[in-house]
C-alpha cells in the first residue's frame, strides 16, 4: 500500500511555505554574517587598478615614463585622502605583447581585484585588452594608443581613450606644413611602422596627402624589430622624394632619424608620429623637422610647470608625453570615481560619457565625447631647434601655439563621429 | 639604374655584415673554446654602448670607442674567472641558464645605474654625411667602421693562426685533455678568449650607440642576429661566420630591394635553408670534444 502525501493548499496571497520561509530567513541571516563584511570591504578597501603598459620591445622605453607618470598620480591621489577615503593601489606590469597583455588583463579582474585597467601604448594590445574588458564588463582606460580604429570600427562601450588619435596627429603637423606651403605638390616618401597603429596613421596620412594635393610616391613598411634603417635610407635616395614623412613607432623613430643623420641625406623629414623620449634618445644634431604631440613639458600654463617641478623632485629627470598622459588618466579616472563614489563600471561610463570637463594643465579643458569615447582635447606640433642653439637636448623641441587655435572648435580636428564607424 | 640600385643595396649589405660579425665572432669564440652558449653576449654588447656614452664626455668620441670595450673586456675577465669556469664540464644547460640569467641581470643593472629612458648618443659632424662611388651611396661612419672591423678580423685571425698563443687555443678547442697532458695549462688562454670576445661585443655597442638607440634592452636586439650568424656560419668556423655575417647582412639588403616587408624574416628564412642543406652550418667545423 502507497501512501500519496497531500499537497499543502496555498494560502490566498502568498507563494511561501514555512519551511520554505524558515529556509530564506536562514539564507538572508547567512547573507549578511558572511556576505555583507566583503560588501563593506568592497566599499572601504582600496581601489585596485590594472596599469598594463609596455616595459620591454621596442615600445619598452616609453613604459617606464608612464608607469613613473601613473604612480606619482597614485601617490598625490592616496596623500589627498584617496577616493572618499579609500586608496588607490595601482597594479602595473610589463604587458609585453597583445597577446599577454590580454592574459594579464583577465588575470587582473578575475583574480587580483582589479576594479578597471588603465594603461597601454600600444595600438594593437590595446585592442586585446579592450576586447577583455567587454567580456568582463569592466572599464578600460586606453592610455597612450593611438590608432583610429580604437575611437572607429573597433570602439568599445567599456574603452575610453585618452590620447590623441592618429588623424589629429596627422592635422597637428599638417597645419604647420601647410602654414609653411609644404604640402601642395610636394612629393612625400613614407616609412611606416606594420603593425595595426602604423596602418592606420598611414591611411590618415593619405587622406591628408589627397586633400591638400601632395603626392606619395613611395611608402616602405617597416616591421616593428628593424634597427637599421640602411637599406631603406637608399631607396629614399633612389625615389628622389621632396620630404620624407615618418610613420613610424618607438624606438623605430630614434634609429632611424640618427641613421637618416648619419647618412646625411638633402631631403626635409617630418613625421606624424613622434613621442618626446624617443627625440631625446635621438641625441643633438639627428632630429630635424615639424612633429606632433599631446603635451611637452615647456607648455606654458601656471598646471603644466607645478607638474613638471613635482615630477622631478620625485624623479629627478623632466617628464616626457606618456608621463604626462598617464598621470591625468590617472587623476580623470579618479575624478570619475570621486563624482560617482565608487569604481562601478556603468556609473562611470554615465559619467564620462556626460560631457564632463577635466583640467588636463592645458589652456582648454578636456572630455569625452560619448560618440567614440575620445578624450577631445588640444594638441600640439614642435619643431626642432638648429643644433648648437641648445645645450641640452631636452631644450631643442620648440612647441607652437595649439591645434586647433583658441578660437576654433576643439573637435575641429578630430575625425567626425557622424555616419562613424564606431558603434557604441 | 634599377642593377645599380640593387648593386648599392648588396654592397651596403655587405658593409652591415661586418657589423654583425664584429658581435657573431666573439660568440663563436666563446663557443669554441669552452662550449659555452653565451646568452649574456648581447648584455655586454649594450654594456659596451652605455660606457661609451658614460665616457665619450670626457674621453671624446674616439677615445669613448677605444676605452669602452677595454673597460667591458676586463669586466669579461671576472666573467670567465668566477661565471664561466665552472660551467666548462657541467651539462650544457647550466650554462645556458646562468648566461640568461646573467643577461638579466646586466639589464637590471644597467636600468639601475643609468635609468630606463634611452640615453643620447650623437656622431661626430666630421664622420656624418655620405660618399658616392660609381653613383652608389655610401655612409662615412660605416666605411670608418668597416676599416676598423677588417683590422680586427685580420688581428683575430692571426692571433689564432699565426702565434702560439692560437695554436694552444686551437688545439684546446680539439682536444682539451691532451693540450693538459703536453703540461698546458688551457685556464689563461680560456680566459683571455673569453675576454677578447667580450671586448669584441663591447666595441660593437660602441661603435652603433651613435646610430642606434641606446637603451637597457638593446642587448637582445643584437643577440638574435648573432646566432642566426653563428648558425648560418657552422660553430667553431671563423670563415664561416664571416661568410654568414655577409650573407645575412647582402639577403636583406636585396629582401628590403625586391619586398621590404619581409626584410628581418628573410635572414631566418636564409637560416632554414642553410640547415636543411647543411645541417653543421656553411664551414661548420667537427670539433671532437663536442662529438661525443
Amino acid at each position: 500500500m502507497t501512501y500519496q502525501k497531500r499537497p499543502a493548499p496555498k494560502q490566498p496571497g502568498t507563494t511561501l511555505s514555512r519551511r520554505r520561509a524558515l529556509l530564506l530567513a536562514t539564507g538572508t541571516l547567512a547573507a549578511a554574517t558572511l556576505g555583507a563584511p566583503a560588501l563593506v570591504r568592497a566599499q572601504s578597501g582600496p581601489i585596485r587598478i590594472g596599469h598594463l603598459t609596455p616595459m620591454t620591445g621596442f615600445l619598452g622605453t616609453l613604459g617606464g615614463w608612464a608607469v613613473e607618470g601613473a604612480s606619482l598620480a597614485a601617490e598625490e591621489i592616496n596623500a589627498a585622502g584617496g577616493i572618499n577615503g579609500r586608496m588607490i593601489e595601482l597594479m602595473s606590469e610589463d604587458s609585453i605583447n597583445p597577446e599577454n597583455g590580454a592574459t594579464k588583463a583577465q588575470r587582473m579582474l578575475e583574480r587580483d581585484g582589479a576594479d578597471f585597467i588603465l594603461g597601454e601604448i600600444s595600438s594593437a594590445t590595446s585592442l586585446a585588452i579592450s576586447e577583455v574588458a567587454a567580456r568582463n564588463e569592466k572599464l578600460f582606460i586606453a592610455v597612450g594608443p593611438r590608432s583610429d580604429v580604437l575611437r572607429g570600427d573597433r570602439c568599445s562601450k567599456y574603452m575610453f581613450c585618452t590620447d590623441i588619435p592618429n588623424t589629429v596627429m596627422v592635422n597637428a603637423v599638417g597645419t604647420a606644413l601647410k602654414q609653411e606651403e609644404d604640402i601642395a605638390g610636394k612629393k612625400f616618401f613614407t616609412l611606416t611602422a606594420d603593425y595595426v597603429f602604423g596602418h592606420d596613421l598611414l591611411v590618415a596620412a593619405k587622406n591628408f596627402f589627397d586633400v591638400n594635393n601632395a603626392e606619395l610616391i613611395g611608402d616602405e613598411l617597416i616591421a616593428t624589430d628593424v634597427t637599421d634603417f640602411s637599406p631603406f635610407i637608399l631607396k629614399i635616395r633612389q625615389a628622389n622624394p621632396d620630404i620624407v614623412c615618418l610613420n613610424l613607432a618607438g624606438n623605430q623613430v630614434t634609429n632611424f632619424v640618427k641613421q637618416y643623420a648619419e647618412f646625411g641625406l638633402p631631403y626635409p623629414m617630418v613625421g606624424f608620429n613622434l613621442n618626446t623620449a624617443d627625440a631625446w634618445a635621438a641625441g643633438a644634431g639627428n632630429l630635424t623637422g615639424t612633429w606632433p604631440t599631446v603635451w611637452l613639458h615647456t607648455l606654458d600654463t601656471p598646471d603644466s610647470k607645478s607638474f613638471v617641478q613635482r615630477f622631478q623632485t620625485k624623479y629627478d629627470k623632466i617628464p616626457e608625453n606618456h608621463a604626462w598622459i598617464s598621470y591625468i588618466a590617472m587623476q580623470i579616472a579618479a575624478k570619475g570615481m570621486s563624482e560617482t563614489g565608487g569604481a562601478a563600471t556603468p556609473d562611470l561610463i554615465e559619467y564620462f560619457e556626460s560631457g564632463a570637463e577635466f583640467d588636463i594643465m592645458k589652456n582648454r579643458p578636456a572630455y569625452f565625447r560619448a560618440e567614440d569615447h575620445q578624450l577631445v582635447q588640444e594638441a600640439y606640433a614642435f619643431k626642432v631647434k638648429d643644433e648648437g642653439t641648445y645645450d641640452d637636448v631636452h631644450d631643442m623641441l620648440e612647441l607652437t601655439g595649439p591645434v586647433p587655435a583658441s578660437d576654433e572648435p576643439l573637435e575641429s580636428i578630430y575625425p567626425s563621429t557622424e555616419g562613424g564607424a564606431c558603434k557604441i | 639604374m634599377q642593377i645599380v640600385f640593387l648593386l648599392e643595396q648588396v654592397v651596403n649589405g655587405l658593409v652591415l655584415g661586418g657589423y654583425y660579425l664584429l658581435i657573431a665572432l666573439g660568440l663563436s669564440l666563446i663557443f669554441s673554446v669552452g662550449g659555452i652558449v653565451n646568452l649574456s653576449h648581447g648584455a655586454f654588447y649594450a654594456l659596451g654602448a652605455y660606457v661609451f656614452v658614460q665616457v665619450s664626455g670626457t674621453l671624446g668620441f674616439t677615445g669613448a670607442v677605444i676605452v669602452s670595450p677595454i673597460l667591458v673586456a676586463i669586466l669579461g675577465i671576472a666573467f670567465e674567472r668566477f661565471i664561466l669556469r665552472r660551467f666548462y664540464d657541467e651539462d650544457p644547460i647550466l650554462s645556458l641558464l646562468v648566461t640568461f640569467g646573467l643577461a638579466l641581470v646586466m639589464e637590471q643593472a644597467i636600468r639601475m645605474i643609468w635609468g630606463s629612458a634611452p640615453l643620447a648618443a650623437s656622431l661626430p659632424s666630421e664622420v656624418r654625411g655620405a660618399l658616392i662611388f660609381g653613383g652608389m651611396l655610401f655612409s662615412k661612419y660605416r666605411l670608418l667602421m668597416l676599416v676598423v672591423i677588417i683590422c680586427l678580423l685580420v688581428g683575430v685571425w692571426l692571433l689564432l693562426n699565426k702565434t702560439s698563443f692560437g695554436r694552444v687555443v686551437r688545439a684546446g678547442i680539439q682536444d682539451p685533455d691532451m693540450v693538459a697532458a703536453l703540461g698546458i695549462r688551457l685556464q689563461p688562454y680560456m680566459t683571455t678568449v673569453v675576454m677578447l670576445g667580450v671586448g669584441l661585443a663591447a666595441l660593437g655597442g660602441a661603435m652603433f650607440a651613435p646610430i642606434t638607440t641606446v637603451h637597457p634592452a638593446m642587448g637582445s636586439e643584437i643577440l638574435t642576429i648573432a646566432f642566426v650568424v653563428v648558425i648560418i656560419g657552422g660553430l667553431g668556423s671563423f670563415w664561416g661566420v664571416v661568410l654568414a655575417a655577409m650573407l645575412v647582412g647582402v639577403t636583406r639588403g636585396v629582401t628590403v630591394f625586391f619586398l621590404p616587408a619581409a626584410s628581418e624574416a628573410s635572414m631566418y628564412v636564409l637560416m632554414f635553408l642553410v640547415l636543411l642543406l647543411r645541417p653543421r652550418g656553411l664551414l661548420g667545423e667537427s670539433i671532437q670534444k663536442f662529438e661525443s
